[in-house]
């Protein structure tokens, strides 16, 4: 069995993580779909856009053990950690739930990582404003395929529209921790690494408002509720998750193919 | 599930390779609408770099020769040599006919 590693606290590289995790925990709950989605069509376009993800979360966390120089790569960042050391936000670890659920959460995220990449495409890291400039593409296809559905859903049938409107009083509360902006938040501001992603929230909320309005859905009002899988506390989900993706490392250390 | 499915349209998807090749069909796929067979198009025949531009139409809007008449449609071709433009000289200026 391969040891678990620590990461460094280091400001910079923890921003890192948080994309990073982000990317890859959406990208294994989008592979749940693989020969499940509910046509083939849809089955291989949420396999391309779940690559996608961990196509950027690699060249992330690859620029992240660069700048830890404690010689982690790619596949020991995404597999060997503890689960209090994996830094994505919790909406994305939620279970994938039907076809509605993750319409919704893709729009949300896509949105989300759309505006990032927009503004990272500016840091002063060069290697981050050039996969920034990559992922921007991925982003915006991934957004507009999930925009497209959640306008489809919610005008649809009396029951995709019921799925929506379900699908969204469940994620909707999860959207604050995206914009909850703290030191590390700061540190990526003045150091131009990254913008702080409490900075991103009025934009995202812009581009959500106007899918909403097409989509003839409102925008639902603000929750109290603050979920923190940012800082290392996640849901009753998350260890399943982990325990899926890390066993095949965990057994076979460095095992490749 | 499968009841979805039967409503969907089928469309056949069109291919351009790269600027100035035409449109060359690839394959067929189902899809509520011309927007959505689009993104699915992008997404089923487009994933190792073969395209640039997509073309997506809906099959039954094609009209096709009945198979049954093939006989009389393109065997009197067959002998007519005289329609292949391979009995004129050249000039030697002339490349690449």
């Amino acid at each position: 069995m391969q040891a678990s590693i620590q990461v460094s606290p280091r400001p910079d590289v923890q921003y890192l993580l948080r994309m990073g995790d982000t990317a890859l925990i959406l990208a294994q709950r989008l592979g749940e779909w693989a020969g499940h989605a509910p046509v083939l069509e849809e089955d291989i376009a949420l396999a391309n856009m779940a690559l996608d993800l961990i196509g950027q979360c690699r060249a992330v966390l690859t620029h992240a053990g660069a700048l830890e120089s404690a010689g982690h790569d790619e596949d020991q960042l995404a597999f060997l950690r503890e689960e209090r050391d994996y830094r994505n936000v919790t909406l994305v670890e939620l279970p994938r739930g039907d076809f509605a659920v993750t319409v919704v959460r893709n729009a949300m995220m896509a949105t989300f990582f759309k505006q990032l990449w927009a503004r990272l495409a500016e840091s002063r890291h060069a290697e981050l404003a050039a996969i920034a400039g990559k992922a921007i593409k991925e982003a915006r296809y991934h957004q507009q395929h999930a925009a497209d559905w959640l306008v489809r859903l919610a005008g649809g049938t009396e029951e995709s529209r019921r799925r929506i409107d379900k699908a969204l009083a469940l994620l909707w509360p999860y959207h604050a921790e995206l914009f909850a902006s703290d030191a590390v938040d700061q540190h990526a501001h003045d150091s131009g690494l990254g913008p702080r992603w409490g900075d991103l929230q009025e934009a995202w909320l812009a581009d959500m408002k106007e899918i909403f309005d097409e989509a003839g859905l409102a925008l639902p009002a603000p929750v109290a509720f603050l979920s923190i899988g940012k800082s290392g506390v996640h849901s009753e989900h998350m260890g399943f998750i982990l325990a899926e993706m890390q066993q095949l490392q965990r057994a076979y250390p460095g095992g490749v193919w | 599930m499968s009841d979805v499915r039967q409503e969907w349209p089928l469309w056949e998807v069109f291919i351009r390779s790269k600027s100035g090749l035409d449109h060359k069909h690839c394959g067929s796929l189902h899809a509520a609408d011309g927007k959505m067979a689009i993104q699915m198009a992008r997404d089923v025949y487009t994933r190792r770099q073969e395209g640039t531009s997509v073309w997506v139409v809906r099959s039954d809007h094609i009209v096709a020769s009945d198979p049954g008449e093939k006989g009389m449609y393109f065997d009197p071709a067959e002998d007519k040599v005289y329609r292949h433009p391979t009995f004129y000289q050249l000039p030697e200026s002339v490349d690449h006919m």
